[in-house]
């Protein structure tokens, strides 16, 4: 896979890059350029380091080795381009405050420090809210959500960002059927608008019919591109494979020699 | 000192006091941080032992940015005992603080001739000598020195309460989202911590270190169970600081007592009250909230069997006794009258049959019940096992859930047991 990348129209440019948690590498020498306006699907097993390449784009986990680009530019500099969907469950939904306010949260890079999102900001995040169908519930506490619409809730916060690329985490999981149709009706408008989208995804079989270019990742990329190439069984067999691959032995040895045995 | 400025000083300090700590402690207690209070109240002892050496004076300045930077190391041991060398989190703030607090009272007694430090005035506050402890600028008499201290800090966590507003929740809801939009979230808990500390060391004089984790605490926990919105939770956080230190106060002078301990048994007893009476999270409107729902089904029950009577036979055969079997006797003894009342139901000769209302309402209980029956045995569960899950759901199944089900469910016209599916 050895070819030059025009970093200026490479959204995503990933080079070398390796992620450890107390020196355990989770994920290994990534080389990964993802092309601009597609919808990207990252799938592998759990602990394959879906979650940890997606926060290691963003410098939320240290890197180990390695770089990462955002249009040929680091990710210090391109902030404002990304924006990004959590893991549901990484936040506390008792916390007190409303849907709007959370939508509103990704009006904060815009706004920058110490200054109140005024009136434009709260109209973006009121479209954001009619976007994904959750118009009347903007005033409703986020603990009496139900799980599909705090989903909802989290994307209509990642559309408020106004981004080129969107970095989301699972945002289909555990959500009713009519929330899961919603929300890629999202992402094929935001396709549609040449916006690039990295999204981790669990349920192989609506692969095909959601994603144009896959990830496939564990511990180290498997296989990238289109998800016709890419999708085929023999490599999902290499990313599922069911012995311990020997990545995680490696990695289990240094964790190993790291407690000092 | 007169009547009325006595009072009023020792009054003003410790509602700054509260209010200061309230504002801090919302955040301590919405962060699931509210240990972190009281260890930093205690860590920062060192801090100010040294600040006390290297000037010489008990000036407050010094006194602060001891205590400030005393905090954040704290604050910095805790994270690294925690992330870096994989400490439990509890375990982490329990040795950083007692090792701090330690080191603080060995630097007291080993410097003993050069720290002017009262160990009882540090632990339990002296609040009532607040009137005679004077500020001068030159020769003019400004008024008492706590109040002044902690107006200033006061005015402080308001404003940064006020100013950075929106980094506090960002950063307090979603580390990670406020990373991602510029927002150190790890910065922002250093300077509440900082803050924190210095709120701790203004309210020691006169409060003391016990009693200031309580007024740290203590106000936000109340705060939280009375509503579900961040700024008003600060307000009444800060607010029952305030009302905590003028009722202490007089329940002081009436138990003659210290002022800052009733202080805050005062607050104690607002949380208490908040946890009984608060409407959504108290006790009494969660005991409300059960005996009503219990209230509902007893009276779906009720409607239920009389409908299901309905349908086999042309007239009631159900008295007082067949329809109070339907639910706990004192509950369903209550739907029963509350029915009759309200007209859903009437009594005759000592039989019980369902008005126009009540035929209606008992109808779409009865289509939730069979439609949920149906669904669940389409689902795969065989129809003996479908009863009682559909009878805990049909009290629950609104307009839009009804439709739901009628729709995954085309064909269907009767329940498993081949009862008709009643229209409505």
């Amino acid at each position: 896979m050895l070819h030059a990348v025009d970093e200026s129209v490479t959204p995503i440019h990933i080079h070398d890059m390796t992620v450890a948690y107390h020196k355990k590498p989770v994920l290994w020498d990534v080389d990964l350029a993802v092309p601009e306006g597609k919808l990207v699907g990252v799938v592998g097993p759990n602990g394959a380091g879906k979650s940890t390449m997606i926060k290691a784009i963003m410098d939320l986990v240290p890197k180990a080795s390695g770089w990462v680009h955002i249009y040929g530019k680091p990710y210090s500099r391109m902030r404002q381009v990304i924006g990004y969907v959590p893991q549901r469950e990484s936040v506390d939904w008792d916390f007190p405050i409303n849907a709007l306010d959370v939508v509103l949260m990704g009006r904060y890079g815009h706004i920058g420090w110490v200054r109140r999102p005024d009136k434009i900001d709260r109209e973006l995040a009121e479209e954001a809210l009619e976007k994904v169908g959750m118009t009347d519930f903007g005033h409703r506490q986020i603990n009496q959500l139900s799980g599909g619409q705090q989903q909802r809730v989290f994307l209509a916060r990642a559309l408020a960002q106004d981004a080129q690329i969107y970095l989301m985490d699972e945002p289909f999981a555990g959500v009713d059927a009519a929330t899961e149709r919603a929300i890629i009706d999202i992402l094929m408008d935001l396709r549609a608008r040449k916006k690039t989208m990295l999204v981790v995804h669990h349920d192989l079989h609506t692969v095909n019919q959601y994603f144009d270019w896959l990830v496939l990742i564990n511990m180290r990329i498997v296989a990238a591109g289109e998800t016709k190439d890419v999708f085929t069984d023999d490599n999902l067999n290499k990313t599922y494979g069911g012995r311990l691959t020997v990545l995680s032995e490696a990695a289990q040895a240094v964790a190993h020699h790291q407690r000092g045995l | 000192m007169d009547e009325f400025w006595g009072p009023f000083w020792i009054v003003l300090t410790g509602a700054l006091a509260g209010a200061s700590c309230g504002l801090l402690g919302a955040y301590l207690v919405l962060r699931k941080m509210s240990l972190l209070g009281d260890a930093l109240s205690h860590a920062v002892l060192p801090g100010i032992v040294i600040a006390f050496l290297l000037s010489g004076s008990r000036d407050v300045i010094p006194m602060f940015i001891g205590a400030a930077i005393c905090g954040v190391i704290a604050t910095v041991l805790i994270e690294t005992f925690h992330r870096r060398w994989r400490v439990q989190e509890d375990t982490s703030i329990g040795i950083a603080f007692t090792a701090l607090f330690a080191l603080g009272v060995v630097l007291i007694t080993a410097f003993a001739g050069q720290v002017d430090l009262d160990q009882e005035c540090v632990l339990y506050g002296e609040i009532a000598y607040t009137p005679w402890d004077r500020l001068f600028w030159g020769e003019w008499d400004l008024g008492p020195r706590p109040v002044w201290i902690l107006g200033t800090v006061f005015v402080l966590n308001l404003a940064f309460v006020l100013v950075f507003y929106k980094e506090l929740l960002i950063a307090s809801f979603d580390a990670e989202m406020a990373l991602s939009v510029g927002v150190s979230a790890a910065l922002v808990h250093y300077v509440l911590m900082g803050a924190v500390s210095v709120t701790t060391v203004a309210a020691f004089e006169s409060v003391g270190a016990i009693l200031v984790v309580a007024m740290l605490i203590v106000p936000g926990a109340s705060a939280y169970l009375w509503s579900d919105r961040l700024k008003v939770i600060l307000t009444l956080s800060a607010l029952m600081g305030v009302i905590s230190a003028i009722a202490g106060y007089f329940l002081a002078g009436v138990w003659n007592s210290s002022i800052a301990g009733a202080m805050v048994v005062v607050m104690g007893a607002l949380f208490a009250l908040s946890l009984i009476f608060a409407p959504h999270y108290g006790l009494l409107g969660r005991f409300v909230r059960q005996v009503r729902l219990s209230l509902r089904v007893a009276r779906d029950h009720v409607l239920l069997k009389l409908l299901r009577d309905r349908e086999s036979r042309s007239v009631s055969t159900l008295s007082w006794s067949d329809l109070v079997d339907t639910a706990a006797r004192r509950v369903s003894g209550i739907a029963i009258r509350s029915l009759m009342w309200q007209g859903l139901i009437t009594r005759e000769k000592g039989y019980f049959s369902l008005g126009e209302q009540g035929v209606t309402y008992a109808t779409r209980l009865l289509r939730n019940h069979r439609l949920w029956e149906s669904y669940l045995n389409q689902l795969g569960l065989p129809p003996d096992h479908v009863h009682d899950p559909a009878d805990a759901l049909e009290h629950f199944t609104d307009d839009h859930l009804r439709e739901e089900i009628r729709a995954a469910l085309p064909n269907i016209a009767t329940d498993p047991q081949g009862k008709r599916i009643p229209d409505g």
